[in-house]
């Protein structure tokens, strides 16, 4: 039973002019993701921007669950509805964002931006129409639930997935590091070295130079 | 289901994160329309899985290790913001034109001091 050639070799049984339900879901459900994406990039308040993009990428999970992806419409869930747009807009509020609306959002190449976008739209979607007008995707239940997806992800996948929590740990590392502050301040007591009787920073030749470049401070 | 269907729709939002990315002066905004454009690869992925009912479901670990990079990123992307933002005064990609830090002068007695501080750490 070839099972991933029964799409392609029956394009005549199926019309697009009698949807099935899971299609007609899919499709509404589409165009909401397609119009909370559209108002994520052109509206003019930079929070609503993030609170769209919530809807969006919500949508985006609804229909990972329509083509039978439960797994992943919830790690999609967890991960970009819960961590990702709390820190879309921890970034918007840390960067002073303004809270109403802000003219001068978009760049002044949006028109060039609009055209490219477009053009990208319409090669896309005449190459993919003309390639894929004729497959069909034979939804079975339980294709990406929880027990399958875990069995080849750590089964087949073990070796990139630790690779990944590798990188995951990497990129807080990272990211400690680089918004660590980096202002002046007294020298810490080193590890290992038992200071009896003086304040902390008060000995060794580079706490005296610091001490007297910075003015004094009480103690 | 018509394959059409996802296929269409990834395209189309993946046209919407270009867009967004040319268009949008703000970084973080910046990094939300490339959220969008992963996402719509997220999708083309899924829907490519449950076509080719691949027996190591290789689309769907791929998504999820799409979705944990994504985040890695973001993570990141906004600790560079920022310290760009830190140093700069501004989140605005117009005005970030210059890669040096424009009060470096000012900034440069700070940079002996610690330094020295790390020489004598050592």
């Amino acid at each position: 039973m070839l099972l991933a050639t029964a799409g392609p070799l029956d394009p005549a049984t199926r019309s697009f002019l009698s949807p099935t339900g899971v299609e007609v879901v899919f499709l509404l459900v589409g165009l909401a993701v397609l119009g909370s994406a559209v108002i994520t990039v052109t509206t003019k308040q930079l929070v609503h921007a993030a609170l769209w993009l919530v809807v969006s990428l919500g949508g985006l999970a609804i229909e990972f669950l329509l083509l039978t992806a439960e797994f992943i419409a919830w790690v999609q869930v967890l991960i970009y509805l819960g961590s990702v747009v709390v820190l879309v807009l921890f970034g918007l509020m840390l960067t002073k964002a303004p809270i109403g609306r802000s003219p001068d959002a978009d760049s002044g190449n949006r028109w060039v931006a609009l055209g490219v976008a477009l053009a990208a739209a319409g090669t896309l979607v005449t190459l993919v129409v003309d390639a894929f007008r004729t497959s069909w995707v034979d939804l079975g239940a339980g294709g990406g639930s929880t027990k399958v997806t875990g069995e080849s992800l750590f089964r087949h996948w073990v070796l990139p997935f630790e690779a990944l929590s590798v990188l995951l740990l990497a990129a807080l590392v990272g990211a400690i590091v680089l918004s660590r502050t980096r202002d002046k301040r007294l020298p810490r007591p080193r590890a290992g070295k038992l200071r009896a009787g003086k304040p902390v920073g008060s000995n060794g030749p580079a706490a005296r130079v610091t001490a007297s470049t910075t003015p004094p401070q009480e103690s | 289901m018509h394959l059409v269907y996802p296929a269409v729709l990834a395209a189309l939002l993946f046209s919407v994160g270009v867009y967004g990315v040319l268009a949008r002066r703000n970084v973080v905004l910046v990094l939300m329309s490339v959220e969008l454009m992963l996402n719509a690869v997220n999708l083309n992925l899924v829907a490519f899985d449950a076509w080719l009912r691949d027996s190591l479901h290789a689309g769907q670990a791929l998504t999820l290790f799409t979705i944990t990079v994504a985040a890695a990123e973001i993570g990141l992307g906004l600790a560079i913001v920022l310290l760009v933002f830190r140093t700069s005064g501004t989140a605005d990609i117009d005005r970030l034109t210059a890669l040096g830090d424009p009060n470096e002068d000012t900034a440069e007695p700070e940079t002996a001091g610690a330094s020295e501080n790390k020489a004598a750490a050592v």
